[in-house]
Parts: C-alpha cells; structure tokens; sequence
C-alpha cells in the first residue's frame, strides 16, 4: 500500500517493538537456572520446562523444574545470607535497594519487552506501568529500609520468607514481594508462576548486577509442585502468595499447623459502579482501565459493572462504541490494547464461563474485530442482562470479561457490591463527593478508586477484604507483614501442664457437663447462676446443660453454662445485627469504654473477690486493677488510631481508613480469665468490631460478672457475646462460621493450629498466641498497637480531584 | 471578490445540506442546523478534570503511527490546516507569502520522493484578519482553499454586539468562506447561556452562508467544565465548527480540552443526528502533536473527522515541523528548517 493509499485509509499500521535485544538475552541463556545463593544453579534433577509466548505459541526458552532439593537448597542459602543481611545497618540495605531500582530503570526497555513476550500484555502497559512502578515500589522501600529502626523500633524480621507470584504481573508482584521482605531484613526465596518466569530470571541478573549479598534474593523457578514444596518447607518463617483463592485455601490448610507468617492476595470479582450523575465517558474510559487492562487479568478488575438504571442505556451504548476502538492484536505492537491471553487454559476458562454466563441468560456482546490467527487471544466482550445470581456476575472469569447489571439506589448498589466472597476493590464513579465517598466507606474492599481505576502506588496499601485475602503489600502496612515484635518472637511456649485439662476428672481435654448430683455435694455454696450472654441478652445454653468450675485446689467454684454450636449460631447472628457500634462514632465508643471502666471499679471488691477463689487473692487483685487500666487505655484509642493520607505521584486524596474487621470471634487466655479476656476484647470494640467471646476454661465465671457490666455501660446488644463452654468445641463452629471476618486464638499451639485450619471456608484472618505466653500484665506488650493493627484492615480510598 | 470560481464551489458546498456529511460510530449525520437552546443538558455536562486528563495523557502513549502510515497522517495533517496568520504586523506581502505556501506545502522533490503528487497536498485554509480577505482570495484563486477570517473584535470580542455583527457581514460580503468568531466568556463564567446562545446565533445568521467556527476561548474559561457547556451551547446555536482558542490566551489547544469539545461533539451528534467540526488552534507546533490531535479524534469521534471538512488545526508553525519529518522520512536523514520554503 502506497503513502497515497494510507493517506486516503487513515488506519493505524503496524508499529512493533524491537525485539532484539530481548531475544538476544534469551539466546544467551536458552536453559535458564535457577538462581540460588548468588550462582546460577541448574536443578537437581536435570529437568525444564518450555515458557513460550502466548502472542504465537513460540517457545521462548527452557527453564529450570524446581525440585524439592533445589527449594531446600535456595532455603538453606536464605538462611546462611540472613544474620549478615541483618547486621548490616538500615542505611546499608537501603543503598543495595536503590540500586535495584536504578538498575531496573536502566534495564527497563528489555524487562518490558521480556514481560510483554512471556505473558502477552501489550507493550504499552509494560512500558508505562508494569515497569515504572517496579522501579517505583524499589525506591519507596530503599526509602522504608532506611527508616526502619526509627519507624519500627522493636520489631524484628520474620526470617526467611517463601514467596510465590502470579503470571498476570509478572516482575510488578516480585517487586510488590521482594522490596518490603529486603527493607526489613528478611531474606527471600521467591517462585515465580510457571507460564511467565523470564522477568524474575532477568531480576536475578540485577541483584547480581547491583552487588546484593549472595543468598539474600533466590528464585527458584518451577510449577505448582515446587510452590508446594516452598510452602512446606519448615526453615521457612512466613509465606506471601498473589494468586487464585483456591490455591491460598490450600496453603492456608498447609501452613496451619506452624508459624510461618502467612499473607493471601487471592481473587476478585470487583464492583464498577456508575452513578447518574457521573462523567460517563471517563467512566467507559476507567473500564477500559479496569477490565481491558491486561486482557481483564487482573485481581482488582472491575469486573461487575453497576450501573443505575437511569444512565444504563447510554452507558451501554457508550461503551460498545468504545469496545468498537479496542484494538486486539500483537502485543509488541506499540498501538495494541488488548493483547494475548497468557495460556490455552486460559484461554479456554474465559470461553467456557462466558458461554455459561449466555446460557445463563446473559447477552453477549463483542465488537466486530479480526483476531490474529496465531496465539491465544479473546475479544473484549459485554455481558447484559446479567443478574446477581448468574455465574458471571460471581466468579472471578479473569478476561477481559464485563458483566453489566443495573441498580436503582446508592444503598441497593452498595448491597450489589458487597454481594460476593471476595472485597479486593472497587470503583466508584460519581461527581458528587457525598455519594461516592459514602459509598466507598460501606464498600467491603481494601481499595476503592473514586472516579478512577486500578491506580497503584507503593505508598498505598493493596489487598483484600474476606475471601480476596489477607495482608496488605505496600505502605506501612505491607511492612508490618514481613515483621514481628521482637519480644513477641522470643515468647517461650505455654508450659505443657496448662494445656492438660483442668476441670474434668477423666482426662478428657473437654469439659464435661456436669451431672445434678456433683452439684449437691459439699463445697461452697452456688450463690448464683451464670448464664451466656447473647445480644444484650443473658441466656441459657442450647445444650441444657452446664459444666463445673473448679478452683485449682479443685473446689468446686460454681457451673457454667455450656456452649455449643448453636449457641455460637446465635451469638454471631446478634453480633452481625450489632452493626450500630460499628456505625457509632469513634467518641461515643469511647464513652461507653470509659464507662464500662467506671462500672467494674465500682464493683471492684466482689470481682476480685469472686476471681481470687480462681487465680488467688494476689493476681485478682493486679487483674481487676490492670483490667480497669485496659479498658481506660482502649477508650482512649478509641478515637486516636487514624487512618493516613498518602502521598503517591498523582493529583489526589489517598485516603487509608482504618476500618473495623467485622464480627470476630475470640477465644481468651486461661492465664488471666479476666485480664487476659479484656485485652483481647477491648481492643476489637473499641475499633468498631462487634465480638463473639469464649473465655477462659480455666475461670469461664468471669462471664458473669463482665456482662453486668457491659450491661450497665450501654454497650448496644449484640457488640459483645460470651459463649462459655469448652474451647475446642466452640472453636470449631466459630472458626468455621462464614459469617465470621476474623478469629483470635489465644491458648496452646494446638488450638492456634486448630483455629487457622478451620478458617479455610471463608479465608477469615487468624490471629494466635502461636501457642506462646503472653504476659497480660506486662502494658508494654500486652496493650497497644499491635492489638489495635489486628482489630483493624486498612482501606485505601483514591480521590483524584481537580476542576 | 470572490472569484466565480469560488464562489461556484461555495454553492456547492451547501448544496450537500440535507444529505450526510460525516458518521459517528455508524450513525450517519447532517450538517448542524442548530437546536433550541436545552438549558438542562447544558447544566448536565459533567466533566471529571482528573479522568479527562488521565485519559489525554495515556492516549498519546496508547497510540502511535510509524513508518508510511506517519508520512501519510502528516499529508492528511496539512490537509486540514488553517493556516494562520494573525499579528498587529500583518501585510499583503505577507499573507500572499502565506497563500503561496498554502498551495505548496510540500516541495515537488519531495513530493515525488513520497510518491504523492498526484494527492495534490494543500492547505485548508488561510486564516487571517478581515483586511486580508481580498488579497488572500485573489492569492489563493483557483486553488480550492479557503479563506477564514477572525472577526468579532478578535481576539477579545468585546466590541458591541452590533459592531461585531456588522464585522461578520463585511468579511462575508468581502468573499470569506469561514468566519471564526470569538464569544463573550463573561456569559460562561456568569452561566447566561442564553445571552451565549443569542450571541451565537446572531454571528450565525450574520455568517449566512459562510461557515462559522466558534472559538470558545477555552484558555479563558479555564475549567474543562466550562468548556463543555459552553461547547453545548455554541453547538446549539449552529456553530459548524467548534474551536479552542484565539491563539492569544495563556494557554490554548491541550488535549484535556480537545477531549472535552471531541466528546461534547459526539454527545450532540448521537443527540441530533448533526454534526460539528472541531479546530484546536494555538501551541500546535509538532509534527508528534498533530498525530496525537488525529488520534485522539480518530478514536473519540472516529475517521470520517479526519478530513478538512470536520476538523482543523489552527497553526502558523506546524507546517514547517511536519516538512521537516516528511523530509526525514523520505531521505532518512533529519531535516533543517531552512531547508523548506517559508511561509
């Protein structure tokens, strides 16, 4: 075709990225190693697999098969690389750091041009995002590693930290993994996914290239099976995972029974929601951001277009016209949209869902375009007439896949939003601040964009409300992830004999119920009846039944009721109708804290009264002392742990709430019933959570007293629950709840272990004692921040403005 | 006075009134007639500054033309310039000067190094103040370009109505084809868009015959919002073209606010079935730019805007960057300015 004829056709043409000098990178290394303890390490039993590209099929080169042997051997190198990588001063490791990241702006072209021929994303976004925010998330966490001490004084580094990655971001999820562990002293063994490990090989070569201690950054290439491996490993203290949920169930299962630190960024099914009143043709645009953007595989997509009713037609016509302007094509090509889709099973999960989704009674609309007749590629495509309940509209398709649904009501749209497992994300698309930043605050996601869509940034937190996971990567409280209190690290264990049952004559570890006649025998009289304490409402057990309380000179103390399963039923049903706590302002939550502290110093001396026949007159004494002092401290947080305004390189408000988890369940330490109760349960209401308490087994009367008091101090019904009975048993109904966002486990190991297997269902956070001593007496430890970090997630809320 | 000739084509012209002039997604559209003034879509307008700009800034990476297909956009660029001159030193000899090179844009070596004359590259238009008119027609006679004329107390157009007006008229009577008129930003600031509506619609009945091309000022308006109501306006009184700016403001054509007028275009077109040009006019001066002007426009308002009928640009520098990347492209050797006839 002449120039005259291009003249008069007006089209685009081809203009392809040079490829040459990333082919030239690959031939020097057609079979890639592993790169482990600084030296490039072919694995242990001699095999590779191919990565190709998914834009044509070409093999792109052979890589490394990580065995077990070889993940042991990377293990084995982190562990040699860590007490020198730790020695070294903040200002040491913040320079190796920063050199990474000059390195991977110097190296840019290639390891985008690597990124888009390995994975299939179009150059464009590799070039101008994937890349740039490597670099970028390098620099801010040089930056924390320089910090450190001054910021995060007393906390110490996990260790060494397992890390596998998705192929949908390849170098941007190793970067997101990578920069914090390094910033706070851990050392690293990373896998990257099966189908796009170039980049992370390239990476190696910079920590090479910028001088990093041998050992320090392993990557170990390979399939699920070495994931496995990693994750199993038992010299490995804290795994971090981007990926399916699936998979993160699985290693939640796996890990459940150690200590390793765990951190889930799973799926999405995110909402995208269209108000009337907003700029329609920025919002097509931020869809074209949202679920265009690397062929719609993205965690955080906005994948369920909520649109009200009023604008749903324009909308629609609107964004076929600009699906019409997509262009689909060779991902090299600097004018491609929308490029290939990483494998043939992919390819074919995108094809099956939507053929689902139209049987499901979905319209299906794509636009008229040619796609190339080599690789995986899929059209962009609009599905209509989508309801809730389609599979669309619930599972994550991770396409460039729109599921259209429709709303009349800000509060129906925000019931639609939160109508799913996961809460990764969320878009938000109106030009009233009143609106949309309402919206946003009932929104259950970790970030929610504002008139915006998939903005990134290293400074801003990024991760999941329930099923999309747990932990935050970036920000200050991505770090927290890769760290633990010193003291708390060097707890010792629980001693064995508090784990042996206490209250039962046969050996059972549970509590048996009491018969009618162990209670007329001789011992003190049973001056009252403790009942549980469900929605403000003392109640009896479902079981009928009660179990004894002995003093640890087995005297019989008293009975209590005993809990079971249904009792928990009811106890989470009320603490969900329990939303106006979480609705009251911070300041009235604290003036029912300082009142409840008012009420138990009142009543002081027949607490500790009562709770010396348990524990003895001395730790009664310093437990209703310091208990008061607790609940004065919580009531004083109450309003004092903000959120955070960022500061990332774009013209906005990025807004980090401090948000209440939800209703979370409590198991309390035997080691102070009532102490060991409050520390526990006052941190969670004084941030907004409405709480489901077992307390201790070793003194569960306690719950009698507490819930006069919370009675009297105007906790609404349902924002504390006691449930007395066995621990073991309410655990496991706890745990398993879907209806619960977290559980706290405070016993032995076993019950930490029990507690973070049986949360698999709804992937709810676990927090344990990890089996070990805390000492409830101790301020320092026991109160603060560290509680107030757990009873709340982060969510970061993005509002660009400008006129 | 116009030529016979001209004017002939002139008729022409609006003989093709009543039958599709451009489309939009498919939709076929007639030239714009005007509606009544719609004060609810006009206070409907929502423009979200951030997204608009965050949209303009990926847009110029998301896309570009290389090789062949850059030469080609270039021609097509030359095509729809109005090429302007507009400074208080204008003279006859200076806008013949400007005429001749609006015939030959390119020079013939390099026309056949590109192998396009039979293309017969000109210019659009010349663009000039009124006291140019008959020069530039005598200029440009038999060569099928355009004269527009600035006018209504260009560039501040704060003369009274009636003098202003009365100005449209005598540019029409001197033979003009288009008239860019300027409006009175003080009706956008204050919301009286009906004192906007009137005052368009008067320079347009003043126009008859004659294309008029609004130019909003948009460098004076300052916020994108206003730029789209105000664009919604001028739209609704008939403009046949909308345009950014005088050239004289602080700032003038940015793609934020291209994108604001392309879309407020658009929303009229899929509104009315009629469609407007666009002109960006002012701080268009490379030859990278006016791919991204293209498309921009390409991709918002699709290809049948990509012709001198449905849009400008307004530029005096352009032309000279976009022969140099011409000549570039044919020898493969960068080019010097001085290298190419001046205007």
């Amino acid at each position: 075709m002449s120039i005259a004829e291009k003249f008069v056709s007006m089209e685009y043409g081809p203009a392809p990225e040079d490829s040459k000098e990333a082919l030239a990178w690959l031939d020097r290394s057609k079979r890639l190693a592993h790169y482990i303890g600084g030296e490039w390490t072919a694995p242990s039993a001699g095999q590779f697999f191919d990565t190709v590209d998914p834009s044509n099929g070409e093999k792109l080169a052979a890589v490394a098969q990580g065995s077990a042997a070889d993940v042991d051997a990377a293990v084995k190198a982190a562990q040699a690389a860590a007490p020198a990588w730790q020695a070294l001063t903040p200002h040491a490791r913040a320079k190796y750091l920063y050199a990474i990241a000059r390195l991977v702006q110097k190296h840019s072209r290639l390891l985008a041009v690597l990124e888009t021929m390995d994975n299939g994303k179009p150059i464009r976004e590799s070039r101008d995002i994937d890349i740039p925010l490597v670099a970028r998330h390098f620099y801010y966490h040089a930056g924390w590693a320089q910090l450190l001490d001054q910021e995060f004084h007393g906390y110490v580094p996990c260790g060494v930290v397992g890390q596998i990655i998705p192929w949908n971001f390849p170098l941007l999820m190793l970067a997101w993994k990578i920069a914090p562990a390094l910033a706070t002293g851990n050392t690293v063994v990373l896998k990257p996914a099966e189908y796009t490990p170039l980049t992370a090989l390239a990476f190696a070569g910079i920590c090479a290239e910028a001088g990093l201690p041998a050992g320090v950054v392993n990557i170990v290439t390979g399939d699920g099976s070495t994931g496995e491996w990693l994750v199993n490993h038992p010299d490995v203290n804290k795994i971090a995972f981007t990926g399916s949920t699936e998979v993160g169930r699985a290693i939640r299962a796996a890990t459940a029974k150690t200590h390793k630190k765990l951190s889930l960024e799973l799926g999405g099914k995110s909402p995208f929601i269209v108000f009337e009143d907003a700029d329609l043709d920025s919002a097509v645009e931020g869809l074209v951001d949202g679920i265009w953007f690397n062929q719609g595989q993205v965690c955080c997509a906005g994948s369920r277009l909520l649109m009200q009713e009023s604008i749903a037609e324009a909308l629609i016509t609107k964004i076929q016209d600009r699906m019409n302007t997509l262009r689909i094509g060779a991902p090299l090509d600097k004018a491609v949209d929308i490029g290939a889709i990483v494998a043939k099973v992919q390819l074919d999960r995108i094809t099956k869902l939507v053929d689902q989704g139209v049987a499901d009674g979905a319209t299906c609309w794509q636009p008229q375009m040619v796609l190339p007749a080599r690789g995986f590629y899929y059209p962009p495509t609009l599905l209509s007439n989508v309801h809730p309940s389609s599979i669309v509209a619930q599972q994550e398709i991770f396409g460039p896949v729109l599921a259209a649904m429709t709303f009349r009501t800000p509060s129906e749209a925000v019931e639609l939003a939160n109508n799913t497992a996961y809460g990764l994300a969320a878009c938000v698309w109106s030009e009233s601040v009143n609106v949309s930043l309402h919206v946003a605050a009932q929104i259950k996601a970790g970030v929610v964009w504002v008139n915006c869509t998939n903005l990134f940034d290293a400074s801003c937190g990024f991760g999941g409300y329930r099923e999309s996971g747990f932990g935050r990567e970036g920000g200050r409280e991505g770090l927290l992830e890769y760290m633990e209190p010193a003291w708390f690290k060097n707890l010792p264990l629980l001693p064995e004999k508090q784990l042996a049952p206490k209250n039962n004559e046969s050996g059972n570890a549970l509590p048996s119920p009491s018969s009618w006649a162990a209670t007329v025998g001789p011992g003190p009289s049973i001056d009252r009846t403790v009942k549980l304490y469900i929605g403000g409402k003392q109640a009896r057990p479902d079981s009928g039944y009660s179990f004894e309380v002995l003093s640890s000179s087995r005297q019989l103390l008293g009975e209590a009721p005993l809990g079971n399963r249904k009792d928990i039923r009811n106890a989470v049903e009320a603490a969900r109708k329990a939303a106006s706590w979480a609705k009251m302002t911070a300041h009235n939550r604290a003036q029912v804290l300082y009142y409840f502290a008012e009420n138990l110093s009142q009543r002081r001396l027949e607490i500790v009264d009562r709770l010396a026949a348990a524990v003895g007159e001395q730790q009664a004494v310093r437990e209703v002392d310091l208990s008061a002092e607790r609940i004065f401290a919580y009531a004083a947080w109450a309003d004092k742990f903000d959120g955070a305004v960022h500061n990332p390189p774009f013209r906005n408000v990025a807004i980090a709430m401090n948000e209440a988890i939800g209703t979370l369940g409590v198991i309390c330490p035997d080691d102070a019933p009532l102490l060991g109760f409050l520390s526990l349960a006052m941190p969670a209401l004084a941030m907004g959570n409405t709480v489901i308490a077992v307390p201790s087994e070793t003194y569960p009367l306690i719950a009698g007293d507490l819930y006069q008091l919370f009675d009297t101090s105007d906790f609404p019904g349902g924002a504390i629950n006691i449930v007395t009975g066995s621990r073991s048993q309410l655990l496991k109904p706890l745990a398993e709840h879907d209806d619960v966002d977290a559980i706290w486990c405070f016993a032995d190991a076993q019950s930490a272990a029990a507690a973070k297997a049986m949360s698999v269902g709804n992937l709810k956070q676990v927090w344990t004692n990890e089996g070990r001593a805390i000492d409830w007496f101790d301020s320092k430890l026991a109160e603060g921040r560290w509680f107030l970090e757990h009873a709340t997630q982060v969510k970061n809320v993005w509002v660009p403005y400008g006129e | 006075m116009p030529t016979e000739q001209t004017k002939s084509r002139d008729i022409a012209d609006h003989a093709t009134h009543g039958v599709e002039i451009a489309n939009c997604f498919g939709r076929p559209l007639l030239p714009n007639r005007g509606t009544p003034l719609n004060l609810d879509w006009v206070r409907d307008v929502r423009i979200n500054t951030s997204a608009i700009e965050r949209r303009a800034q990926s847009h110029a990476m998301r896309r570009t033309v290389k090789k062949d297909w850059q030469a080609a956009w270039l021609l097509r660029a030359i095509t729809c310039m109005d090429l302007t001159t507009l400074s208080g030193d204008d003279t006859d000899e200076r806008v013949r000067r400007l005429c001749a090179k609006g015939r030959h844009p390119i020079q013939s070596e390099l026309e056949q190094k590109l192998g396009i004359e039979s293309l017969q590259i000109k210019v659009a238009a010349i663009c000039v103040y009124h006291v140019f008119v008959e020069t530039a027609l005598r200029a440009l006679e038999g060569s099928g370009i355009h004269v527009a004329a600035v006018s209504t107390g260009f560039p501040a157009g704060l003369s009274p109505l009636a003098e202003r007006v009365a100005e449209i008229r005598r540019s029409v009577e001197a033979g003009a084809h288009e008239i860019d008129v300027v409006i009175t930003r003080a009706y956008v600031f204050a919301g009286h868009w009906q004192a906007l509506y009137d005052e368009v619609a008067a320079f347009k009945q003043a126009c008859g015959r004659a294309h008029i091309k609004v130019i909003l000022g948009t460098g004076d308006l300052l916020t994108l919002r206003n730029v789209g109501r105000a664009s919604v306006v001028a739209m609704m009184a008939g403009a046949d073209f909308i345009k950014t700016s005088t050239g004289k403001e602080p700032t003038n054509a940015t793609l934020p606010v291209g994108l604001v007028m392309a879309r407020a275009i658009r929303e009229y077109a899929q509104q009315t079935g009629m469609a407007v040009g666009f002109k960006p006019a002012g701080g268009i001066r490379t030859a990278k730019q006016s791919i991204e002007w293209f498309s921009m426009i390409k991709e918002e308002l699709g290809d049948s805007w990509l012709r001198a009928e449905m849009f400008r640009f307004g530029a005096s520098g352009l032309l000279g960057d976009i022969e140099r990347q011409l000549e570039h492209h044919a020898t493969g050797r960068y080019s010097a300015d001085y290298r190419h006839p001046l205007a």
